[in-house]
């Protein structure tokens, strides 16, 4: 018998707008003068915060922390896709989709510097459909399979969940879990990954033997599309379309945004051991930040005058953010126990005053040294 | 009220919980069609629907991490992992994020679901089928461990676990499954978290035991109060973590002697940690050293040699006397 061909595949790449600031006008998405300034003025606060926060952790003002500089069109571009009641089940590198669903910076700021107040916050409403940061990696793909369920099963209409991991944690088998549920269950949910090239310090062609991570849909049966992720216009235009499917109840689909970690994998990493400059710099020439200011230049939406004033504006408030970070303080010590669980136990009750009988002595016994040192 | 065994009291629990709040939902492997390699799921498919009784692929990690997805989605699942050998694979979903959802949120986000997972030897079973491991989890800050001991407050702690907002354990001795039945009312019973239970009544020696060590430990205690005249005291944990160390602590008071009773391997486990809060709370009140009847550290053996490594009646007995004659 012979042998027959059962199953014929593509892989689809999309740009809307390249490296050169080429634009494809037939696939440019329609989105209003504002919209696209929102989403310059987040991509640039995204930076800027990055760069801060880089020049904070150096001083000692600020804990250890991922950086997202060079990724932030894949974030913003899906925050700009979304609404308030869709679920964002993010990883750590999606500072600006934070940001334009309302978290205040001081959120990730705090967070950042040890304090759980920066992942707690029931406000704007959006927030209690923003997951708190996962750090261990491709495991919050689950529990966006999961709460898509939720939402099926609850009967919400047209709402779905925008899930983020790298390529990094593809290699983990909660993604293929995730996968192979999200499918088997048709629930609305949009997988981006975003291929940023480098797992710390593991390159992208030592991670997987397959070319894209795109076709890795294929296994799934569902629509699995790669796209220049430093290009804002496709990651929008990915996104929203993914989006309309799953809320369509066609269910989910797997996008994976091609860019690069353009610095260090977290403060704590020094890329110089394990790339070269001549990559770094071939990436910086693909700056998805710029791309996307020359095309709103281009479409007379800014200026050099607008812009320099838009930054120096971001720049400010940035800064404003920071202050208000460091003016805050005076947290509860006790908090943990606050939130064990939910109900009271004589154990955690019992802690709870052994814990303040110590931090009590503790603090007496730092005020005699201050004293003493005095 | 109707005799039931520790499969049918289980089942009556998801069956009424399912009834009055629809967000319930149960999920797992052959848990709908088949319900359940053991039957505990019996009926709930054909009463409220695949949608809500979920048949999932087969991946234990998924199972749990959808679970919490659901969870924070405003669902209460019921996940069902097959033989507690196989819920490591759902470990760093369970340590990793439902123990500490609510803290590291500060109680934005919380994980109200119930992992059931029939675990323990005694039932002549192939590899990865027999263990012990309740510790294991009670060592993790935010998860609640429990482990039943009859049909009757295994019924009704399952139904306090679907309530409750936290993530829960719910580990059920299989050896008991099918061993006995008793009589389970019909109308609600919940059974508080974090409560253990006075099994026996006594004032000569206090033992501590829970899930399926509760039957050869009461075998035992009735027969050494027949053969010298006296009244032991039975304390049933039910709860393992958050531990109720209050109920044999004020025991030991009474009684000034200890025996612990777990079918778990002897280091780093619950036996130790009771004899830590006798330690901090009622040392001066001993008059014997405790002893602990335990399985060994020994990576569990095949069912064949299984008799003699989980505590029997007759270890259990010995102790016990052991302990009374101290002086």
């Amino acid at each position: 018998m012979p042998i027959k061909k059962v199953g014929h595949y593509t892989v689809e790449y999309m740009q809307i707008l390249d490296e050169k600031g080429k634009l494809d006008k037939a696939l440019e998405p329609e989105i209003p003068d504002d919209r696209l300034l929102d989403l310059y003025r987040h991509m640039a606060t995204a930076r800027d915060s990055d760069n801060r926060m880089l020049a904070l952790q150096r001083q000692g003002r600020i804990g250890t922390f991922p950086l997202c500089t060079g990724q932030e069109a894949p974030a913003c571009g899906a925050a700009l896709a979304m609404r308030d009641d869709d679920w964002l089940v993010a990883s750590y590198r999606e500072r600006g989709a934070r940001m334009m669903r309302g978290e205040p910076p001081t959120q990730d700021y705090l967070y950042h510097n040890g304090w759980e107040e920066g992942s707690a916050l029931a406000e704007p409403k959006s927030m209690l459909r923003t997951a708190p940061i996962a750090i261990i990696l491709g495991s919050q793909l689950l529990h966006a399979v999961g709460i898509a369920y939720a939402m099926k099963l609850r009967g919400e209409k047209d709402t779905a969940v925008v899930t983020f991991c790298g390529d990094g944690a593809t290699s983990q088998g909660d993604v293929h879990e995730a996968m192979n549920f999200a499918t088997v269950w048709n629930v609305p949910v949009v997988f981006v990954v975003q291929n940023n090239q480098w797992a710390i310090s593991h390159p992208r062609d030592k991670q997987m033997k397959c070319k894209t991570i795109a076709q890795r849909a294929i296994a799934y049966e569902m629509p699995g599309l790669q796209i220049d992720g430093n290009d804002a216009l496709a990651c929008y235009k990915a996104i929203s379309d993914a989006l309309e499917r799953a809320r369509a109840g066609e269910g989910p689909s797997l996008i994976e945004a091609v860019t690069y970690r353009l610095l260090m994998h977290t403060t704590a990493d020094d890329p110089k051991k394990y790339r070269s400059k001549e990559e770094e710099d071939s990436w910086w020439a693909k700056d998805p930040l710029i791309r996307f200011r020359d095309y709103l230049k281009k479409k007379k939406l800014l200026d050099d005058a607008k812009i320099k004033a838009i930054d120096a504006e971001i720049h400010a408030e940035v800064k404003q953010h920071v202050a208000d970070f460091e003016a805050m303080g005076g947290f509860k010590m006790d908090a943990p126990f606050d939130h064990v669980f939910g109900t009271k136990h004589a154990l955690i009750d019992r802690q709870r005053a052994m814990f303040l009988a110590d931090l009590n002595r503790a603090q007496a016994a730092d005020q005699v040294a201050e004293t003493a040192h005095a | 009220m109707p005799k039931m065994n520790m499969v049918q009291a289980i089942n009556l629990a998801m069956m009424q919980e399912m009834a009055s709040d629809e967000t319930v939902v149960v999920l797992g492997e052959d848990v709908g069609v088949n319900e359940g390699v053991f039957r505990v799921t019996a009926g709930l498919h054909n009463a409220y629907g695949a949608d809500r009784v979920i048949d999932t692929p087969l991946a234990e990690s998924a199972i749990m991490g959808t679970a919490i997805g659901m969870s924070m989605g405003g669902l209460k699942p019921v996940a069902e992992m097959q033989f507690s050998g196989f819920s490591y694979l759902a470990f760093p979903q369970l340590e990793g994020h439902a123990s500490r959802m609510r803290a590291r949120t500060q109680g934005i986000f919380t994980c109200p679901l119930v992992v059931r997972m029939p675990y323990g030897g005694g039932v002549r079973a192939l590899e990865h089928h027999s263990e012990s491991r309740e510790a294991t989890y009670a060592h993790i800050p935010g998860l609640k461990v429990l482990t039943p001991s009859t049909p009757r407050n295994a019924r009704a702690l399952l139904v306090a676990a679907i309530r409750d907002p936290d993530p829960v354990i719910y580990m059920e001795p299989k050896r008991v499954y099918r061993a006995y039945k008793e009589e389970v009312p019909d109308e609600e019973e919940v059974l508080p978290i974090g409560q253990a239970s006075i099994a026996r009544k006594g004032d000569a020696l206090t033992v501590v035991t829970w899930g399926a060590m509760l039957h050869p430990t009461l075998a035992a205690v009735d027969a050494v109060q027949e053969a010298r005249g006296i009244e032991i005291e039975v304390v049933d944990l039910l709860t393992i973590s958050p531990m109720d160390a209050d109920s044999f602590v004020e025991s030991v008071k009474k009684t000034g002697r200890a025996v612990v009773v777990q079918e778990a391997p002897r280091s780093f486990s619950v036996s130790a940690e009771v004899i830590a809060h006798i330690n901090d709370d009622a040392l001066m009140y001993l008059e014997a050293p405790i002893k602990r009847i335990t399985h060994y550290d020994v990576p569990t053996p095949f069912f064949g040699r299984e008799n003699y490594y989980i505590p029997s009646e007759d270890r259990i007995r010995w102790a016990i006397e052991e302990t009374l004659d101290f002086n």
